[in-house]
């Protein structure tokens, strides 16, 4: 018995260019960027003063009853958004005989948004000047008269999880992974795997992230990760660019509901598109750098393949390489871009130069862990309507960088099969390829 | 049909020790690792007890290759534990990896080695962060300020501050450490998360995409924020200086108060059956037959009140029993989550006897968490540790403390002996409602 197909039936984002997917897609289309000054706290004098924020986003109109969610903090509220709207697309409401017991979750959700003020204030209490040390039972007595406990016990990361499971009854197989970057794209590759099993009917999958918290800025900026053109944001994140020196941070949230074609066809559900590959990979080299010839990535890239059945090196009767987009992980850091465009000539040789890949980190921000999956998104609705999102920001090509990166502005093409790919701080690989729904 | 998987070596870090042997002596001895807290001054602390790993029994600069031991200053106590564990694994198992030396010839082909390991949320390591934090005080003793710290003040944090604390950190290491570089994934499901990813690694290797994976999980909330959170979330018994530590945590008894923290948990090795027979095994404890996942429902959003109509704990297992194409009488011993915190208890009772019936009270538990204390996202893997080492040894542990067992499970006090273990069921159920069962059967 061959393995169950697996199909998109619905997809749902909040992230910086707005809360449904229209409206971000046609901005994403236009080349819009979503950076804007840091107003979570006062990041007037850090190092990098502005970020690409989900605005305006009100998830209470989107839950059955907003009170049980009253703790939730925005990584929260973004997956219970995405997550209605995936859930609504996909009709499952509708379908009366719905197993709730046969539907999973999979998510790639960061942790919470750290109280800071009263954590910085606990443990400066805390502080023994003679030690130089934190005395446990100062810290306490602060700790106990100045921390939130809700607010604290949804700080886990598997509390984006533990809200869409009570939000929509479900009762499956529920996971949690938290890959840094790559995390989201690893959570639909695994609810894939997992469908693929027959251990579920119907996986909800997808992330939600913010480090847009002073703890999270400050993390990236001791990194030098982040770019520091605080007088030119709207230019600031510029992958494949020679000129690129660091990625922007965003937030928000993606979700899809991944479901066997036979689930969906039973229940008269349209899949938007198939999920035919999926590889994972560790680098195993550094905690800090990636493997100078991308050894990880390419292996990735190369797996996903594999399982989907694609020859890299192939052409069809029109000359056309057997991918028509790849969406990038294209941080906009110096390494990330030369090593991703190094791995996709590794696996892809000849065909490389054809295959367009761009990054709408230049327009959304980098996500973190929700990066991924709203990049997959991105490739379903390249399909649907044969058009392709760009790289803004791309002026300077970088000699190194010779791939079609679809400089600055959206394009027509022939869009069947689209690759993404995720790669995480630390090491971790995720590839992805979707293609049109086929019969 | 799907290849088998089997439990190949084993590295369990917990209280008790370093390895299987140390854990299974202290098991089997019923000896109680619970002490007073060291790791900072838990006077504030309604739960002043828990299961920490003395330093004369760990220290991560002797498991990690010379090469490597700069990188230790860039790990937080959860990642040691974690390269911990996963030496002791490797050794158990009798794995050549990388670890040996770059000139090594690994045992399992870098390509093919696939590592999973749970994680939790990593508090930042007070002391370290704090004395950052207090150069940005507007005066001497005064409150904080924002513009001195975004100028000046988060410059005394390390450059590489924030990469101590990325969960995906003990998986790095690890990967690095001993070069696997096949799938690989950090579960964050707290006290499920070492559970799952054993399932991860299972789904792993059947898929072809690994012919061996590390795989458990591993964490440490012995720090000021991870305590006071575990006290929020009611999960800790109240244990002023002066009461009897062995005795606090009492699994599924009647007078159940709560558990208490442990550090560590640990990583397995889970094989395909092919390679483990074409390298000669050193050992195979069991086979890792059926495993299955399930979410709770519950009346609140973060999984705190989940009531006996809630539990999904009971589908969990009944799946993974029909996955290991296994019958509810074959299962001996069952190594529940256990952990004396009483509303989890209730709930974990409820979902064994849905399953056995009136057999529920004549199966044996397993219980680690009066021993070693709650490890959170590596308490999975202890109990793993532990069911597979009585199935290799027919050999039921001791179990402590508990003396009017609820619903008539067997949990009561009694001392290690010898048994007829066929095959034997893991139970986890996190905070959040996350719940996951594994069937282990002797190879």
């Amino acid at each position: 018995m061959s393995e169950p197909r697996v199909v998109i039936t619905g997809m749902g984002w909040v992230t910086p260019l707005g809360h449904d997917l229209e409206t971000v897609w046609k901005r994403m289309l236009a080349g819009e960027c979503g950076m804007s000054r840091i107003d979570r706290f006062d990041a007037e004098t850090f190092p990098t003063t502005f970020a690409a924020q989900v605005r305006d986003f009100d998830f209470t109109g989107l839950v059955d009853d907003p009170q049980v969610h009253a703790g939730a903090g925005l990584n929260i509220q973004y997956a219970l958004g995405a997550a209605r709207q995936a859930w609504n697309q996909a009709c499952l409401s509708s379908h009366s005989k719905l197993n709730r017991r046969r539907i999973g979750i999979y998510l790639g959700a960061g942790e919470g948004i750290i109280d800071f003020p009263n954590y910085a204030a606990t443990n400066i209490a805390g502080w023994d000047e003679a030690t130089q040390k934190v005395d446990g039972r100062k810290w306490a007595e602060a700790g106990f008269r100045l921390m939130n406990p809700v607010r604290e016990i949804e700080q886990e990361a598997n509390m984006p999880l533990s809200h869409i499971a009570r939000e929509f009854g479900v009762r499956g197989p529920a996971y949690n992974c938290l890959t840094a970057c790559a995390a989201s794209t690893q959570a639909i590759g695994e609810a894939v795997s997992i469908l693929r099993r027959g251990e579920a009917d119907v996986m909800l999958s997808g992330g939600a992230h913010t480090m847009l918290h002073v703890l999270g800025v400050t993390g990236f900026n001791r990194l030098t990760a982040l770019s520091r053109r605080n007088d030119d944001m709207l230019h600031a994140s510029r992958p494949f660019d020679r000129t690129r020196e660091g990625f922007v941070m965003g937030e928000g949230a993606g979700l899809c509901v991944l479901e066997t074609l036979d689930h969906a066809k039973a229940r008269g559900a349209r899949p938007l598109a198939e999920i035919l590959g999926y590889g994972s990979t560790a680098d195993a080299f550094r905690i800090t750098d990636m493997h100078p010839e991308g050894r990880g990535p390419a292996a990735a890239i190369q797996a996903a393949l594999d399982e989907a059945g694609i020859d890299p090196h192939a052409r069809d009767a029109e000359g056309r390489p057997p991918v028509h987009y790849i969406s990038a992980h294209g941080t906009g850091t110096k390494e990330n871009d030369s090593i991703e465009t190094l791995a996709v000539k590794t696996v892809f040789g000849d065909n490389a130069k054809r295959i367009p890949m761009s990054s709408i980190k230049s327009m959304t921000g980098h996500l973190i862990a929700a990066a991924g999956v709203v990049e997959l998104i991105t490739c379903v609705l390249a399909i649907r309507d044969q058009m392709l999102p760009p790289t803004i920001n791309h002026r300077e090509p970088d000699p190194e960088l010779d791939l079609d990166y679809v400089p600055n502005v959206a394009r027509q093409a022939h869009v069947e099969t689209c690759l993404s790919n995720s790669f995480g701080f630390g090491g971790q690989n995720d590839t992805l390829i979707v293609r049109r729904f086929v019969e | 049909m799907r290849t088998r998987t089997l439990i190949t070596g084993l590295g369990p870090i917990t209280a008790l020790g370093v390895g299987i042997d140390m854990l299974w002596a202290g098991l089997c001895e019923g000896r109680s690792a619970i002490r007073r807290i060291t790791r900072l001054d838990p006077s504030g602390f309604p739960c002043q007890y828990a299961g920490e790993i003395p330093d004369e029994l760990f220290d991560v600069k002797s498991v990690v290759p010379k090469s490597y031991r700069k990188a230790t200053k860039v790990m937080a106590r959860d990642i040691e534990l974690a390269v911990g564990a996963a030496a002791a694994a490797v050794a158990d198992a009798g794995l050549i990896t990388k670890a040996a030396g770059e000139d090594a010839t690994p045992t399992i082909p870098p390509a093919r080695f696939g590592c999973h390991i749970g994680a939790g949320l990593i508090a930042a390591e007070e002391d370290e962060l704090t004395a950052a934090l207090v150069t940005s005080r507007a005066v001497e003793g005064g409150e904080f300020d924002l513009k001195h710290w975004g100028a000046t003040g988060m410059q005394n944090l390390t450059p590489l501050w924030l990469l101590k604390y990325l969960p995906n950190m003990l998986a790095c290491h690890v990967t690095i450490i001993h070069d696997c570089e096949g799938p690989s994934n950090t579960i964050t499901c707290a006290e499920a998360s070492a559970m799952l990813s054993i399932g991860e690694s299972q789904r792993a290797i059947q898929r072809g995409a690994a012919d061996a994976c590390l795989t458990g999980g591993a964490e440490c909330k012995l720090n000021t924020m991870g305590h006071l959170r575990q006290w929020f979330a009611r999960r800790l018994a109240p244990a002023k200086e002066g009461v009897d530590a062995a005795t606090i945590v009492k699994p599924f008894d009647r007078a159940a108060n709560g558990a208490v923290l442990g550090e560590g948990g640990g990583l397995i090795v889970l094989e395909a059956e092919d390679s483990a027979r074409a390298r000669n095994a050193a050992r195979t404890y069991c086979e890792l037959a059926g495993f299955a996942a399930s979410q709770s429902y519950s009346a609140d959003a973060t999984g705190t009140e989940i009531d006996e109509q809630g539990e999904s704990i009971s589908d969990a297992i009944q799946m993974a029993l029909e996955a290991a194409k296994t019958r509810p009488d074959e299962i001996d011993c069952i190594a529940p989550f256990g952990s004396g915190i009483a509303a989890v208890d209730r709930i974990e009772s409820h979902a064994i006897r849905k399953v056995f019936c009136d057999r529920a009270g004549r199966i044996p538990l397993i219980t680690t968490i009066a021993n070693v204390g709650n490890t959170t996202a590596g308490s999975g893997a202890v109990s793993v540790a532990a069911a597979a080492m009585a199935l290799k040894t027919q050999t039921m542990p001791a179990r402590i403390n508990t003396h009017h067992a609820i619903d008539g499970l067997m949990a009561n006090a009694a001392p290690s002996h010898s048994a007829k273990l066929r095959a034997a069921l893991v139970i986890s159920t996190g905070m959040g409602g996350q719940n996951a069962a594994v069937v282990l059967r002797n190879a």
